[in-house]
């Protein structure tokens, strides 16, 4: 049933103006005491213009937000099998935690005499991480993952200047995440190719035959991007140390894995952990996150200012390449200490599992894509044979001659109040479908999901390919014109004007 | 364990449905021997009540700057954030949100982020902004990076004026791609001119960075600047490290800068001992695909609706790979969620009247340091924050604040460690959370401790 209403809103569902649309001159949202009118002291540059921002009451601001955020959906609105992502319940706790006065009140540069609390949570939060990996040293300053892999990158840089070498090969197989390639680049080295196996693998043969004197090393995610155990990977750690090189790991998919492989075990650098994947900080719609490193001996000397030692006085905070502590610092990687709101999010949840439950939760996160791969493989095609890790991934050939895409049955899979699985990634599988459940779904919402798919999968089969172009139907917006956006863009709201 | 549904019979019947025996064998291309067969040595699950008192217990070591007055800045800066920003970013639908990929089922998202684009443009006076950046120091490597790529020259001038922690990030991510960064060293005493600065450049020169206010507080006017470089075909930076300064200085934008960036923590977002926080990213319409980060755009839908999506995106990591504007991919989506939610509610009145406040006091704070025997301002010009010239170490002088309850303002020996001739300096920041009773702490407290 379709109708028009007056308002253009539908029930719930209701349409919402930009602020600028809505505001008026005189309105405020906050009540601050009148200014004194002492004369300034601002150099001669005071502002003799408007700004341009809207004025909207308190509840103005309240319902616009409330109202947009209805158009959203998040972990708490259902299951959200986005592959690679890792879309796991995010514990309230974590938040309250987060806002403790004594942690979410804390200056950065106040003396440490004030912050020992603060410091003694990241020395900790390390020291699961150290744990958890097996490894001897991690750098928590970076920013979120990509940062991380600039982290170990350049550590790894730093290592080679070191050696006096000038090894610029970075290899990186075909299946890896986009920044991978790009990080590599950032530290002033070239990408190589590895390309896969038949069973989703890096191929051994291609990679050794590619190791040379001028490889720095290589970049390798495990559990992989096809959400597969790369089965030689201590094989691929001897022969790319036997060469010379350095052996990065995106730890983008530990989740799969912690409290069950320590990646020290498999002959790793460095690596970086994403906090808000297996930790499950928030996403909160692109960030914040963060992406510490846990390094090798090899590398430890050279991760980036700044870091938390525990010495006669208590914790101290070494902010300075100059401490003379043996440790060579390649630099300094953002502003003050990292992603501290991170950190307490991230040992609340820690804390909360314990060793048992995080071993647990991996299990249950690969007994999950186990079997929505187990009920789904009938039907779809799986795009590489065996058990799988954290997800499921498959390729498009259950598709042809139905005139629908991935993308067409990703956008049907929202209708029926799901969130798609990540789409057209890893390249290396044509028209990927790459599904991760996490370990907080019961097996009812993933047997739910599975039987919605099923049935859309048995739509497109009987022919009606016209449904699944126009699809979705029910959500706030229908299918968005990117190439529209794209060829002129329009990134901001303008005045109109006259 | 509290969030994990699974149940004994659950697992059970899907190891059947799978047709393996137990969780072990999914793992069976593990190597042998890696696959642990026990928990590591770390303490167990514990229940929501201990966990709690166990974060609390290291809370209570601490001393927050909501529990003694507080005149810590250099980059990082108490405000008021609204009741209402708090309760916005912890709605699910947004907290729990991945980045907006799917449009359909993410307009929430989308539309703040065009929002809050618009909001950073508005304020730094540039044509766009992008979806924010990691923080104000990886904003500044970042727009040294893009100036590179712009005027395809590989130098970049950096002015003493700029956080030392914004130098030493630009100058590690331009240490691996030849990119020369050169620059003055800071002098609270003593401020570069143009021509000393536009000694500087020269015919491989990208940019100059320039901060605004600067580092040890002060305000100057960087048109001229901006002429020099354009002269010169270089592109003019300008960093900021308090957002909440553009609602009282002019906006740099009315310089002719080429680059805005800095840290957006001032507004909506709590300290949080030094992250998360929300980089700003603005430039001119000429410069827009040369942009890190990700960029919000307006269209249409199937239907003719206005609806918004991430745009541009040839420019970026997932696309482009090696050969992307940048590595990065997450942003600091939450943070600028609360960045747009406080700006809301400001408003033009709210912003500007905040900006006054803050100036007041500050004005009020540095009339009674100066009238402190042994303290004088140096600054002529300042917006919210100032540098002191103390007749004793300026850590010292923290040290001993602490004790009689102040946490009184930044040393720059923190920020310039080998500077040894800045050590008698202290770097006071005032807000509009000070009250004149703060103040007045500080005064006196400074009194009994220099003399």
């Amino acid at each position: 049933m379709t109708f028009a209403t007056h308002t253009g809103n539908r029930g719930l569902v209701l349409e919402e103006k930009l602020i600028f649309e809505q505001g008026q001159p005189g309105r405020t949202g906050v009540d601050l005491p009148e200014p004194k009118g002492t004369k300034s002291r601002l150099g001669g540059l005071d502002r003799d213009s408007n700004v341009g921002l809207p004025g909207l009451s308190e509840p103005q601001v309240v319902r616009h937000f409330t109202r947009l955020s209805q158009k959203n959906f998040g972990i708490d609105s259902g299951f959200f099998p986005l592959g690679s992502c890792t879309m796991k319940h995010n514990p309230r706790l974590n938040e309250k935690v987060a806002r403790l006065p004594g942690l979410s009140d804390l200056h950065p540069m106040q003396p440490e005499s004030t912050v020992q609390g603060a410091l003694e949570l990241i020395d900790t939060c390390a020291h699961w991480l150290l744990v958890l990996t097996g490894m001897p040293a991690v750098s928590m300053s970076p920013a979120a993952g990509a940062q991380g892999e600039l982290c170990g990158m350049m550590a790894i840089r730093a290592a080679l200047d070191a050696r006096g070498e000038n090894r610029r090969r970075v290899l990186v197989p075909e299946s890896a995440h986009g920044t991978n390639p790009a990080t590599a680049a950032a530290c002033g080295f070239t990408v190589d190719s590895i390309p896969a196996t038949e069973d989703g693998r890096v191929d051994l043969a291609a990679f050794e035959a590619k190791l040379g004197d001028d490889v720095a090393g290589i970049m390798l995610t495990n559990p992989n991007t096809c959400g597969l155990f790369e089965r030689d990977v201590r094989k691929i750690a001897d022969l790319v140390h036997a060469a010379g090189g350095y052996f990065y790991c995106d730890g983008a998919n530990f989740n799969a894995i912690v409290g069950r492989v320590r990646p020290a075990d498999l002959g790793i650098d460095a690596m970086h952990i994403n906090l808000h994947k297996t930790f499950s900080t928030p996403h909160g719609g692109g960030g914040p996150g963060s992406g510490p490193v846990v390094f090798s001996e090899a590398l430890a000397p050279y991760a980036p200012i700044p870091y938390v030692v525990r010495n006669e006085n208590g914790f101290h905070l070494v902010e300075t390449a100059d401490e003379n502590d043996g440790m060579k610092p390649f630099g300094r990687l953002k502003g003050f200490h990292g992603q501290m709101g991170m950190f307490i999010r991230a040992l609340t949840y820690m804390k909360s599992h314990g060793a048992d439950g995080l071993r647990q939760a991996s299990g249950d996160a690969v007994l999950n894509a186990n079997y929505l791969l187990a009920r789904l493989k009938e039907k779809l095609s799986v795009a590489f044979p065996g058990y799988c890790m954290h997800e499921a991934l498959f390729d498009d050939s259950f598709l042809k001659d139905t005139g629908v895409s991935t993308l067409d049955l990703a956008k049907a899979i929202i209708d029926e109040g799901f969130h798609p699985m990540t789409m057209y990634f890893p390249l290396v599988v044509h028209g990927a479908l790459l599904i991760e459940p996490t370990e907080t779904e019961t097996k009812e919402s993933i047997d739910q999901f599975c039987d919605a798919v099923l049935s859309l999968v048995a739509k497109a089969e009987s022919g009606d390919a016209e449904f699944f172009k126009n699809a979705p139907y029910l959500t706030p917006r229908r299918r968005l014109d990117e190439t529209a956006a794209a060829r002129k863009p329009v990134l901001r709201w303008q005045p109109e004007t006259a | 364990m509290r969030y994990l549904p699974l149940t004994r019979a659950d697992r059970a019947a899907m190891l059947e449905t799978i047709g393996a025996s137990s969780v072990d064998e999914l793992y069976s291309d593990v190597p042998e021997g890696a696959l642990l067969d026990a928990p590591v040595d770390l303490p167990h699950h514990l229940g929501e009540m201990q966990v709690e008192r166990d974060m609390q217990a290291l809370a209570a070591k601490n001393i927050g700057t909501s529990s003694a007055p507080s005149f810590l800045g250099a980059g990082a800066y108490r405000h008021h954030v609204p009741a209402t920003v708090d309760y916005v970013i912890q709605r699910g639908e947004f907290l729990t949100a991945y980045t907006p990929y799917q449009p359909e089922i993410a307009q929430g998202t989308l539309q703040y982020l065009f929002e809050f684009q618009t909001q950073v443009a508005s304020i730094t006076g540039m044509d766009v902004a992008n979806a924010s950046m990691w923080d104000g120091a990886t904003s500044c490597a970042e727009a040294v990076l893009m100036a590179c790529r712009a005027t395809r020259r590989k130098k970049a001038v950096l002015s003493g004026g700029l956080h030392p922690h914004y130098r030493e990030v630009t100058e590690t991510y331009c240490q691996y791609s030849d990119t020369e960064v050169t620059g003055r060293d800071g002098n609270p005493e003593q401020q570069a001119t143009v021509e000393e600065l536009g000694e500087l450049i020269d015919d491989q020169t990208a940019c100059v960075v320039v901060q605004y206010p600067d580092v040890f507080g002060r305000i100057q006017d960087h048109t001229r600047l901006a002429d020099l470089c354009h002269a010169k075909g270089a592109l003019l930076v300008v960093v900021f490290t308090e957002a909440v300064a553009f609602g009282a200085i002019k906006s740099p934008g009315s310089f002719g800068a080429d680059i805005v960036c800095g840290e957006g923590q001032s507004i909506g977002n709590a300290l949080n001992y030094g992250g998360p926080y929300v980089g700003l990213f603005a430039t001119t319409q000429k410069l827009v695909r040369q942009m890190p980060g990700r960029l919000c755009g307006e269209t249409v839908d199937q239907d003719g609706k206005r609806g918004f999506v991430l745009t541009l995106s040839t420019r970026e990591q997932h696309i482009r790979r090696e050969k992307a504007t940048s590595n990065i991919c997450t942003n600091s989506g939450l943070c600028s969620l609360a960045f747009t939610v406080h700006m809301s509610l400001l408003g033009e009145d709210g912003y500007r009247r905040l900006a006054t406040l803050n100036h007041e006091n500050a004005c009020k704070a540095a009339d009674a340091i100066d009238a402190v025997p042994g303290a004088s301002v140096v600054n002529d010009s300042f917006f919210n924050e100032f540098t002191v010239k103390l007749t004793k170490p300026a850590a010292e002088v923290v040290e001993a604040l602490v004790a009689k309850g102040v946490l009184g303002g930044v040393p720059l020996s923190r920020l310039y460690p080998n500077r040894s001739d800045l050590d008698n300096y202290l770097l006071v920041a005032v807000t509009e959370t000070n009250t004149d009773e703060d103040i007045a702490a500080l005064a006196g407290a400074l009194k009994e401790v220099l003399a």
